[in-house]
This record gives structure tokens, sequence and C-alpha cells, in this order.
């Protein structure tokens, strides 16, 4: 989204209470006549630096946090230019800020405060660091003036500042109130070498360890807005359905009912508002509005995708594949490759559709105003939730509120704020603050699923079993569906990534696009098409390995070559490095005793891919026995360039362990007659502890590189590394996932 | 009305007495750190203690519990750090955090009764969900909290809050 050399500038103004406060925009200086929203008021900090009078040093955390650790490392980054003890530091999160300049335009008012696409981390690395820096630059000058001495004879030590030639010390409070008024220097001051970080690079834990387990700590699921009411919505369970007619007299009769709210359902084709008709239920608590969402009767129009399935959609891929699809790369020949083979091979695999299913279910507080509106969301795009306000209520963006807390989980699911949208609307009917609270049946029947999809591959051989031509087709209902200005040629752009290898590997490589209509909304789930994309294509390494003897290992790192830049313009480039890749797989396998002979039905199995800047690989050791699979171990690498939290580096590595091991296993959406099969987790089985390895291993690279984000990157590679021990184990090659029952023969 | 012993204290719930325990915690008593997960008795997200066990406070109508004990997350170390919690803040166990006051009052209750768990007990008796993966974490979190009581040492760890801090 930000461009590499967009200029940024800091800037800087006066707290309420005098102190220092500082922020980062990346969109260039704009004269802010034109106001913002989110600036410092009340209890929430707006900028990202503050020192009060007192000394208490502030720091705001910009992006929401999900758990991939970035209310730590993000405030980490500024603490560290900044010269701070990090025990010091207090951390609060930040609301959307935005600001309008005078001919109009919107920007940011600090940062781009998203959190998707695993780039938090690596967008935010330069302009925190300008920011912590710039601060304790006009700390020391205002040192400096106050005590008339130079500002190169001062230093700082740990929110002090040290004149050492007097042996004079202050802390950093004392200059709050004079640093605030001075001038923004012209140019950055210099950054520290990384040699001299002391608290980049270090294991911290959660900010908010001590509050998640006293149970203190807020989710959208705890926000509210005083004299709120609350609200539950019965929507229809066919994709683009409407409502016939419906009676609320009972639900009406239930105590605690003080309104019922038709909510109008997306207009076919049109990119969703809300995710679905239904008719809301205000009420004076949770269980009233429940309650009479359970005394609604509802008559449903199913609309245009009642006589879908997963089986019409999978025949659907099949027929469609019978022709040549799409073509979307065709580097060197493949036709010619087919011809020259010494061998050939084809395979193809499958993955389901699947839901985010967060543990915190889609949930919200609004308050439309005459004057304004006030969100509290537990979001992964405020910006988005601002907006879709903006459309309902045709409020001004500069009047729209909106905090984020913690977010119960969001692994793509909340990039859409369609709950934010329910809410609103709502709460327009009632005029009053709505908390709109979300069943797991509503959520797991009302999702922006990750796209299922076919994909076939195919490769010629040479003698030595080395590839030399490789194709990749893929049939999938594009998670581009619906979306405005999208061409439909367009529709392979989310699902195939050109430039992923074996790209610029390999002379020959062509990659095909199959677009499937399907009703099913369809959204990112973590990591995207990495998921399906890796599991197919390191799938197929490991089968063509195997196919003429080759060690997977070796086999693997011979077709990646030497360390070498390639260009890579999807997400997560400008490149691709073919070495690094090589090194987290040979890091893994050596950790993990690769080659190592193994028992009768054990196995071990090896994967690895690049997700978005990042390159991950693990090594999964299964035993098999009757039928019944067990995960003994999961040895992992990652290179993430600089760990900027290697503690959290190292969580978000189990996190893809066990994330992919839960969605290998058992997850899958399934369509019956348009209508989502599953509705709650007894037939939506996550992971539990008894799938859990009992092993878990994570080794980082000691890398020189920037920092890549580490949200995305760990999931991709687990279920190929799987379900390539499984075939080790058993000689039993799984093509399609879940795995399910199918090792039970 | 329904009356019982809310951490401690006695709690009037004057509502439907099919309603949840869980929403009766939430959206009457003020104490959100039991949370919804799936609103079935599967996730353990709303784990709480009914007189000393764990209960889905999801599934658990408010009349069911009339006369009775309840311990939430905001109880169970209140007075000083519980050695689960100790556990789980000593080896970093959350993630997004959603699902952990269940997980902790799950592993509460049963180290109670298998004070020196095995593996075996820890896939047998944490059941609750987390889809955030922090089960590697949880596993040693369960051990570490064993040994904190097996040594009857918890550190008392006074509550941040931002405005006394100086």
């Amino acid at each position: 989204m930000n461009s590499l050399n967009r200029r940024r500038f800091l800037q800087a103004g006066a707290t309420l209470a005098g102190g220092l406060a500082l922020g980062v925009s990346l969109r260039g200086r704009t004269e802010d006549k034109s106001g913002s929203v989110g600036a410092p008021a009340g209890p929430h900090l707006a900028y990202l630096v503050r020192i009060e009078p007192d000394g208490r040093v502030i720091i705001g955390a910009p992006n929401p946090e999900m758990g991939q650790g970035v209310k730590t490392s993000l405030p980490m980054i500024i603490a560290e230019e900044l010269d701070v003890n990090w025990d010091d530091v207090l951390v609060e999160q930040m609301p959307l800020g935005i600001k309008r300049d005078s001919e109009g335009n919107l920007s940011w008012l600090h940062v781009g405060q998203g959190a998707g696409g695993s780039t938090s981390v690596s967008e935010g690395w330069q302009p925190l660091r300008e920011a912590g820096a710039t601060a304790r630059q006009l700390l020391l000058q205002a040192a400096a003036d106050s005590w008339g001495v130079p500002i190169d004879s001062l230093s700082t030590e740990r929110g002090t500042i040290v004149h050492s030639a007097s042996g004079r010390r202050a802390g950093y409070g004392e200059f709050a109130a004079a640093a605030s008024a001075l001038p923004l220097p012209e140019t950055p001051p210099t950054l520290k070498s990384s040699a001299d970080f002391n608290i980049i690079g270090q294991p911290k834990p959660v900010v908010d360890a001590l509050d998640i387990v006293t149970g203190k700590a807020e989710y959208g699921i705890d926000a509210a807005l005083p004299g709120q009411v609350y609200a539950s919505i019965e929507r229809c369970p066919y994709r683009d359905g409407s409502v016939v007619s419906y009676d609320d007299k009972a639900a009406r009769k239930v105590p605690g009912v003080i309104a019922i709210v038709p909510i109008e359902g997306p207009a076919p084709d049109e990119y969703f508002t809300v995710l679905a008709a239904g008719i809301a239920v205000v009420a004076d608590s949770t269980w009233a509005a429940l309650q009479g969402r359970a005394a609604l009767k509802i008559e449903w129009d199913p609309g245009p995708h009642s006589k879908e399935s997963t089986a019409s959609l999978r025949e659907q891929m099949v027929a469609a594949m019978r022709q040549p699809g799409q073509v979307v790369l065709d580097d060197g020949d493949v036709d010619a490759a087919w011809a020259n083979a010494a061998d050939q091979f084809e395979a193809e695999y499958f993955v389901p559709y699947v839901s985010h299913a967060p543990m915190e279910t889609q949930c919200c507080v609004v308050h439309v105003r005459e004057d304004g509106a006030d969100v509290v969301a537990p979001t992964q795009s405020p910006s988005g939730a601002s907006r879709i306000v903006n459309r309902l209520t045709g409020l001004d963006r500069l009047s729209i509120n909106v905090h984020m807390t913690r977010l119960g989980g969001g692994f793509g699911r909340r990039l859409t704020v369609d709950y934010v949208a329910e809410a609103t609307l709502v709460s327009m009917a009632v005029k009053r603050p709505v908390k709109l609270q979300w069943t797991r049946e509503d959520d797991l029947q009302h999702d922006f699923y990750r796209p299922c999809g076919l994909h076939r591959l195919r490769a010629s051989l040479d003698e030595q079993g080395a590839p030399t031509g490789w194709r990749h087709q893929l049939a999938s209902p594009s998670k581009y569906y619906r979306r405005p200005n999208v061409k439909p040629e367009d529709m392979w752009k989310p699902e195939l990534y050109t430039d992923d290898p074996p790209r610029r590997l390999l002379e020959n490589v062509q990659r095909q696009y199959y677009s499937m209509a399907s009703g099913v909304p369809r959204g990112s789930w973590r990591a995207p098409a990495h998921y399906a994309n890796a599991f197919a294509v390191q799938s197929f390494i490991d089968e063509l390995a195997h196919r003429h003897g080759h060690d997977p290992l070796e086999y693997q790192l011979a077709l990646l070559g030497e360390p070498r830049e390639l260009p890579y313009e999807n997400h997560g480039g400008p490149v691709f490095d073919p070495g690094r890749l090589a090194g987290v797989l040979k890091l893994v396998a050596a950790k993990a005793d690769w080659g190592e002979q193994l028992p009768a039905s054990r196995g071990r199995g090896i994967a690895g891919h690049f997700t978005f800047g990042g390159y991950a690989a693990y090594v999964v050791d299964v035993t098999v026995d009757a039928g019944e699979l067990r995960i003994d171990r999961v040895v992992g690498a990652i290179d993430c360039g600089l760990a900027v939290n290697p503690n959290h580096v190292i969580a978000q590595m189990e996190s893809g362990v066990h994330d992919g091991i839960s969605t290998a296993l058992r997850l899958e959406i399934t369509l019956e007659g348009g209508r989502i099969q599953q509705d709650n987790f007894h037939n939506y089985r996550m992971a539990s502890m008894r799938d859990a390895p009992r092993v878990v291993e994570t080794h980082i690279v000691d890398s020189p590189h920037p920092p890549s984000g580490v949200g995305e990157p760990p999931i991709s590679p687990l279920a190929p590394a799987l379900t390539n021990a499984i075939f080790a184990a058993t000689g039993q090659r799984i093509r399609e996932l879940p795995i399910a029952d199918q090792l039970k023969g | 009305m329904t009356t019982f012993t809310l951490n401690g204290e006695s709690f009037d719930f004057d509502g439907p007495d099919d309603t949840p325990l869980l929403w009766v915690l939430r959206d009457h008593a003020g104490l959100t750190g039991t949370k919804f997960g799936c609103g079935a008795g599967i996730c353990g997200a709303c784990n709480v203690h009914i007189d000393g066990r764990t209960r889905r406070a999801c599934i658990t109508p408010v009349s069911a519990v009339a006369g009775r004990t309840i311990t939430t997350i905001e109880g169970l170390g209140a007075q000083q750090l519980h050695p689960v919690q100790q556990a789980w803040i000593e080896e970093d166990v959350s993630q997004c955090g959603y699902c952990q006051a269940g997980q902790i009052m799950n592993a509460a209750e049963w180290l109670e009764r298998v004070p020196e768990p095995t593996d075996e007990d820890i896939e047998r008796y944490q059941t609750a969900l987390c889809r955030c993966g922090t089960y590697a974490r949880i596993r040693k979190a369960i051990f570490r909290a064993a040994e904190i009581r097996r040594q009857g040492a918890v550190a008392v760890v006074e509550p941040e809050d931002p405005e006394a801090a100086s």
C-alpha cells in the first residue's frame, strides 16, 4: 500500500497535559486546517509517543492486535530509538486516526492502521524508528537549550538525559513540555546501529499478559457504551436470499425485547455491505435478544443459489478443467517441454472452503448520533469501519470515532466490516448505542470463506527426474467475487501468484486459471492463496522426488539452486531469494535429523514456502497406526529478516503449526441445497489439545535482512509437510484436504 | 430471583430462570472475563467453577446455580495470582488471548485433582479450544503451574494501573 520511497514526515504537538506527542504520517505533509479524527482525547491516546511532565512514557500501538503481537512489537521499535527502559513503557491502543487536507483529501493521521498481509512490522519499521529517534532528538535539544550546552555534548541513558562533562542528569519528563514547542528537525536523526539495539531483538512478553490472565483485557464483546441495547440478527441461510414475510408477534412478547429491525440483504452481484438479509431483535440484554430472535417466524426466498452444493461445484471444476484455462503466465514453452520430456507426471490436489472461526464471534458497539458516530469494534480494518458508517449514514468521516479493542482472533475475517454495517443500521433505526452479538452458528454460516480450489500440476522431467517444465492449473471461485472494479479476466490475481516458485527456477512455467461461479461469499483467510498453493506445490515436489527415488530435501534444494535475488512482483516482494528458502529447509532438516531411518508406521515430511516476504519450513514427524494419525513432533524454521520480538516470532510459528494442523485435519465448509452444513464446533472440529504435537520446536534464522511480517508465513508449509510425512509413513498420498478419515481406508 | 455466591459475595439475579449463567455474569454482574465462544458447551471459553468444578457457563441456566458457589477468572486470583495464572504469564501463553480465561479455569480445577500431570493428563483434561494454536505453551504452562503449586511459591504481582504508575 505504501511505496518504499514515499516521503515520510514527522509531526509534533502538545498533548493535553502539556507533554510531547509525536506522530508519523506516510502521506506527505499537509496543512491540517481541515481537521482530523483520532487525535488525543479522553482516556485514549492518538499519538505514537507521549511523554508526560511526570516522566511517564506512553507509546501508542497503532495497529489492531489479534494475537499476532503487534501491540508489543511496534511500540518496541519506537522505544528502542527513543531510548527508554522497556519495562517503564505504558502501551495504549490508538484509535483510528485520519485527517483531511484543504483540498479534501483524506489520509492517515499517523500511520496506516490495518492488519492484513503481514505488513505491520515491515511497513512500520522505518517510520516508527524515525518517530522514536525524533522524539529523543527533541528532548535532547530542549535539554541543551535549558542547560546552555551544545546538543552534541549530551547523550541519553534509558529515559535520562546525561551531560557527561558536568555529570548533570535529568529524566525525559523534565523537558517534555519544552520539547513539544520545538520545531521538528529538518532531517530524521541518525538511527541506531543494530549492534546497539537493546529492546529490538530481545524476547518480550505480550504487553497485555496480566490483563488477559486476570480477565481484564478488553475485547469487542466486552465493549460498552452508555445506554446501549443488545441486538441479535436472524439471517437468511441462503446466499442472496431475502425475507418474504415475517411474524414478530411472539418475539415482541419476550420480556426485554425493545424493537424489531429488518435488515435488507445485499443486492445480487453487488459487493457486500451486510452479508445477508435478516431480522434484528433489539433487547435490554443479550439473552432477551436471543430469545426474541428464537421466537421469530420468517419465510425466506432462497434466492438464486439454492441449488448449489459442494458436489455440484466440484463437478463444474472438473468439467471446466477438461478445456484449456485462462493463461496467466507463460514462460518459455511448456508444450516443447512436454514433447522433449523423458518422463511426465500430473497430479490433482483439492482444498475445501474453510471458515475463519475466530474464538470471538463477530460483535461491536455502534452509536449513530445526529452529529457523528462512535464505533467500538474488534476490526482488522478500522478505516473500513469508518467508511461503511459514512456510507450508510452520510456522516462526515471526521465525525466518526473508531476505537479498537483487542480482537479475539482475526485470521482475515475482520478485514470485512459487515458486522459494523449491521450494528450501524440497527443503531440508525433505534437511535441508541447498539451492541451486536453474533452466535457461533451465525459466524460459521455467514463468513467470507476461504475459496476452495482444484489444482492440477504437471511436470516434464529429464532422465534423472529433474523438472524441465511445469504447469499449474487452478479452478476456484475467486475471492475477488463481487468486488467493485474487478474485471472478469482479473479474477485469478488473488488465487495464483505468478512470481511464486518455480517461476524463474525453471525455463518453462505456465499457469492457467478457471474462474468458477459460486454464491458463497469469499474473502481473505490467513496467508490467502498461499495455503492452497503451498499444499499443491510442496506435495507435488515431494511426489516428483519420490517418483525417481530422490531425497525430497535434496530434490527441492537442487530446484532452488544458489542464493540470488529474483524479481517478485506479488505481495511480499520486491524480491524472492531461493537461497533463503533453501536456508530454512536446510536448517529445519538439520535440527530434525532429516534422513534418519525411522521404524515402520512412522514417517517424516518436509516442506517450505515463501509468504509475504518471510520464508518458513517444517519437518513433521507422524505415526500412523491402523489408520490413526498422531503428529509426534514439528520442527520449524523461519527467516523473517531481523526478528523484532523473537518471542512472538516463535509464537507465530507455533500458531502456524497448530492452525495448519487444525485446518489440514478436519476443517471444511460444505454446502447442500444452498445451505452451509456446518453450524458449530461439533461439526466444524478445530484441533484440540489431543491433536497437538507434544514436541514443537522453532528455529529463527539469524538474518541481516530488514524485518518481514510473521503472522502469515508460518502457516502455509505445515499441511504439505504433514501429508508428505503421512506418505513417508504409509505410502498413501493425501491429495485432498481435509485429511479427515482418508487414512482409515 | 436467583441467589448465589459469586467470587465470594452474594449475588441476586432478578431475571428469567433459563438465562445462561454466562450472560448473567457478562450483562448483569459486569464480569466480562468469562467469554462467549460457541453457546453449546463445546469450546470452553466460558469455563467457570461451580462448587469447585469446571462448568460451561454458556449452557448452565442460572436457576441451576441457586445457592451454589461460582468462581470466575476475576475471582480466581483476586488476592494473589493463582499458580496457573502465574505460569501463563511466565510461559507467555497468550496470543489473541480470548480463550485463555477458559483455559486457565480449566487447568486450575483439574490440577487440584492431578497435581503431577503427564502429557496424557493434559490431553485428556485440557479440553478448551484455542483457535490461535497456543497449545504448545499451554502444555508448558500446565507443567510449570504444577511445579509452582508444589513449591508453594507464587509471586505477588500488583495489577498495572497506568494512572498510578510513575
